[in-house]
């Protein structure tokens, strides 16, 4: 057990080769396919040790295949695994892969959430057993914890069910650095900041840096380009289920990674014009001493901003089912972000998915009319660009991003004029985002309101005034010109008395 | 093969009919072919009455994990006793005296869910202890009651038409309506939703709690205009008509293949299952099997039923 393995090199280990020298994992001709679908081509793949790798590729690109497969969790329909230097083909399982030192942070979290946090370090330790196992997981934990985000103020004992999305993440991501038995040689990071703030996602690039420096690799996918530019040694790009490129960082800009993805440059400043009108349609008063009342106008984008888990969420919530003194003039949608717990119903298809919000508008004479229904619903997919041979398929049939996007469909599909939005661009690819983003201030043109709660900072630069949350309180008011990354982190980060 | 497997498998409630044809076929080898025809005719009167009570649970199993009503058989004497009185042998008084029936029911479904709701007991307990009050009810104003329902009523319950049982044809209309509502209704698909995720459900500014209302109202309703028909096909109420539907409800929803889980319910199921249930317990007595060993191999054939049918789809 050692919760130290993130500290720069001060473990001795075994002849510490120099960073880059040394393939750890080497992928040949590996390919998976679902049935009649080939997710992943047949492509070659190899990770360096002390590497740390940025992949990057739109939604349904193979990224997530590759790491399935990388990780053991989806067997190769073909080709060679080699991970340090044994060849593992044919045999290759989870626990061959952690055994080997392959540890993943999947998208979708795996942590139990009846458990507490070091209940869950057993769960990836079978190690962990016998009298006071307790203790040294909260130990084991503790320590990872402490590495990835210092201050992070968990206690052990917290049961992981009660903590928002955001939290979750950072535990499951720490977990994925506590060794036991094995060493942990490469972890690979799937989305990991998709639901973390500004704050916590510096941590994790600093962390795998030094994870990095240790002789240790990392592989990073993300859909915020900034983010791999910050963390990568270099950066792969899929598309179709292959590699379509692969450059050391330096050969690499913002600009030409987007053009590589295959999708028109992102502009990372728009110069929005501000459709906002005069007449307030939602309200909601001051919490407290110190907090700013809250107020959005006809037309109008506001960003809910600050870091996750200070009460946006809570506020549109509030806003949805009009508590706490909130008063919202016309209908009122959501789209949630936590797809799993708040957005998606199961055994639903996904047209139904995307027209649960619509029934009392799509019913005549008491009956839900099939053919509008299926009709809207086509036509919604279409606009958004959902990908699906047929929107009939189960809902869990779709990827992570699409199924978000019939989430979209669902809020901008129906009559309301107020549209709230819960940091719903969780693993959501660049292309898709600019598609919501246009569609956005396109419907806040034709007079509706969106209440956009995000924790990327991007996104900030599409609204129109920004609310900055520090612990549950208002604590900032942005207008236009004044919001910036800068401002929004020194409101989060300022003492409020 | 495993492809039909795999779409027999997804339509559940299939096995309970494949269950039903079989059971009646050995039925007809251990009687040699004598009356199976009446088999079917008693089967079809009977399960309409299970078919309709089930109907109403299976709205309830359906609208989320933890959601049972308990409270049927004592709907089915209060409701019973209630239309008797209302009727008092009365042809003019037919009409009131279901309407009273169907009435009584939702009263006690409207109970249910206030228990639910407003007391937040769990719906287990709830519905039983309300069916406690209600059977006491039932018993005050049902015991040594000796009127007989109306004789156009008596004619009607026990009707056919073309050898199909009157009572098998309104069990089918209302599976048919109810089959209608689940699909086509907002309240059908809100059940189905807050089945699958109440949470999910109130996000998406579905009616969660008038629908959970609405759905042990139709309950307790369906059960009580059942009590109205079995005291019409009895020649009377009594205070134990009901006893049998508790379990049989649950388990003839269970086996048609509606998700206990919530959210996924099984219309055509229902009358597979009924049909099946009543079945077994024919075959059984007419094979002569000693009665200590019917209840061990009803036990039994329920178990294959379902476990051939591939029981519960896990989730995700």
């Amino acid at each position: 057990m050692n919760p130290g393995s993130l500290a720069p090199a001060e473990r001795t280990r075994p002849a510490a080769p120099a960073r880059g020298s040394e393939v750890f994992v080497d992928l040949r001709g590996v390919s998976r396919n679902f049935g009649a679908v080939q997710a992943l081509r047949p492509i070659d793949f190899q990770v360096l040790r002390g590497e740390c790798l940025g992949l990057v590729g739109h939604n349904g690109a193979g990224k997530s295949t590759l790491m399935n497969v990388l990780s053991g969790t989806l067997n190769a329909s073909a080709g060679t695994i080699t991970v340090n230097g044994a060849d593992l083909s044919g045999r290759y399982d989870v626990r061959v892969a952690h055994h080997a030192g392959v540890r993943c942070v999947f998208q979708e979290l795996s942590l139990c959430p009846n458990l507490t946090i070091a209940e869950n370090a057993r769960i990836a330790h079978p190690a962990l057993r016998g009298i006071g196992w307790r203790k040294r997981a909260a130990a084991l934990m503790q320590g990872a914890l402490d590495q990835v985000f210092p201050g992070h103020g968990f206690g052990m004992g917290d049961v992981v069910g009660e903590m928002p999305i955001g939290r979750r993440q950072m535990v499951e991501i720490a977990r994925a650095f506590t060794e036991t038995e094995d060493e942990a040689r490469l972890v690979i990071l799937d989305e990991p900041t998709s639901s973390l703030d500004q704050g916590a996602a510096d941590q994790l690039i600093a962390a795998a840096r030094r994870f990095a420096a240790g002789g240790r690799s990392t592989v990073v996918i993300s859909h915020k380009i900034n983010e791999i530019l910050a963390v990568a040694d270099r950066v792969v790009v899929m598309k179709d289920g292959t590699i379509i490129d692969d450059r050391p960082r330096a050969a690499w800009t913002r600009d030409s990674i987007v053009e590589a993805m295959g999708h028109a440059a992102e502009r990372i400043r728009t110069t929005r014009v501000t459709t906002a009108t005069a007449d307030t349609v939602v309200e909601v008063p001051s919490s407290g001493s110190g907090s700013l009342a809250f107020r959005a106008a006809k037309g109008e984008i506001v960003g809910l901003a600050g870091l996750a888990g200070h009460g946006q969420t809570d506020t549109l919530l509030a806003i949805q089912s009009r508590a706490g003194g909130a008063k919202v003039s016309g209908e009122v949608a959501l789209v949630p972000g936590d797809r799993v717990v708040d957005g998606v119903f199961p055994l639903w298809s996904i047209e139904r998915n995307i027209s649960a919000r619509w029934l009392p508008d799509l019913t005549q004479g008491g009956l839900i009319r099939l053919g509008s229904e299926r009709r809207k619903a086509q036509e919604w997919g279409a606009r958004l660009a959902l990908k699906t041979p047929d929107i009939r398929d189960p809902i869990l049939s779709l990827s992570g991003g699409n199924q978000q996007k019939a989430l979209f469909a669902r809020a901008l599909g129906s009559p309301a004029t107020v549209i709230l939005m819960d940091d719903p661009m969780r693993g959501v690819d660049i292309g898709t985002k600019q598609d919501v983003y246009a569609m956005i201030a396109k419907e806040a043109d034709m007079g509706r309101t969106f209440l956009w709660y995000t924790t990327e900072m991007d996104e900030l630069y599409y609204c129109d005034r920004v609310y900055v949350f520090h612990y549950g309180r208002i604590v900032k008011e942005l207008v236009a010109a004044e919001i910036s990354e800068d401002a929004v982190l020194r409101a989060s980060f300022e003492e409020h008395a | 093969m495993t492809n039909i497997r795999n779409r027999l498998g997804s339509l559940p409630w299939v096995w309970s009919f494949v269950g039903a044809f079989a059971t009646w076929l050995v039925t007809l080898v251990v009687s040699a072919g004598q009356g199976g025809g009446q088999v079917l005719t008693a089967a079809l009167t009977f399960s309409a009455f299970t078919v309709l009570v089930s109907l109403g649970q299976m709205l309830v199993i359906t609208s989320g994990p933890g959601n049972v009503d308990l409270s049927i058989p004592s709907v089915i004497a209060l409701s019973s006793a209630v239309s008797m009185l209302v009727m008092n042998e009365q042809g003019a008084m037919i009409v009131p005296g279901i309407l009273a029936a169907v009435a009584a029911g939702a009263a006690v479904g409207l109970a249910n869910y206030g228990l639910i709701r407003v007391l937040r007991i769990p719906p287990i307990i709830a519905t039983l202890s309300s069916s406690l009050i209600t059977t006491s009810v039932a018993i005050t104003i049902g015991r040594g009651l000796k009127i007989k329902p109306p004789d156009a009523f008596a004619n009607l319950v026990t009707g056919k038409i073309a050898g199909v049982p009157l009572l098998a044809i309104l069990a089918l209309l209302a599976a048919i309506a109810i089959a209608i509502v689940l699909e086509r209704t907002v309240y059908g698909r809100t059940v189905s939703a807050i089945g699958q995720s109440r949470r999910v459900a109130r996000l998406a500014d579905l009616r969660v709690e008038w629908t959970r209302l609405l759905t042990y109202v139709a309950s307790a309703g369906l059960a009580g205009l059942t009590g109205a028909l079995i005291a019409g096909f009895a020649g009377g109420n009594s205070l134990d008509q009901g006893e049998e539907y508790l379990l049989l409800t649950i388990a003839v929803v269970v086996i048609g293949g509606t998700s206990v889980a919530g959210g996924r319910a099984s219309v055509p199921g229902i009358w597979g299952a009924a049909l099946f249930m009543f079945l077994i317990v024919t075959m059984l007595n007419a094979s002569g099997i000693p009665p200590g060993l019917r209840m061990l191999f009803t036990g039994l054939i329920i178990i294959a039923v379902i476990a051939i049918g591939g029981g519960e789809k896990a989730l995700r």
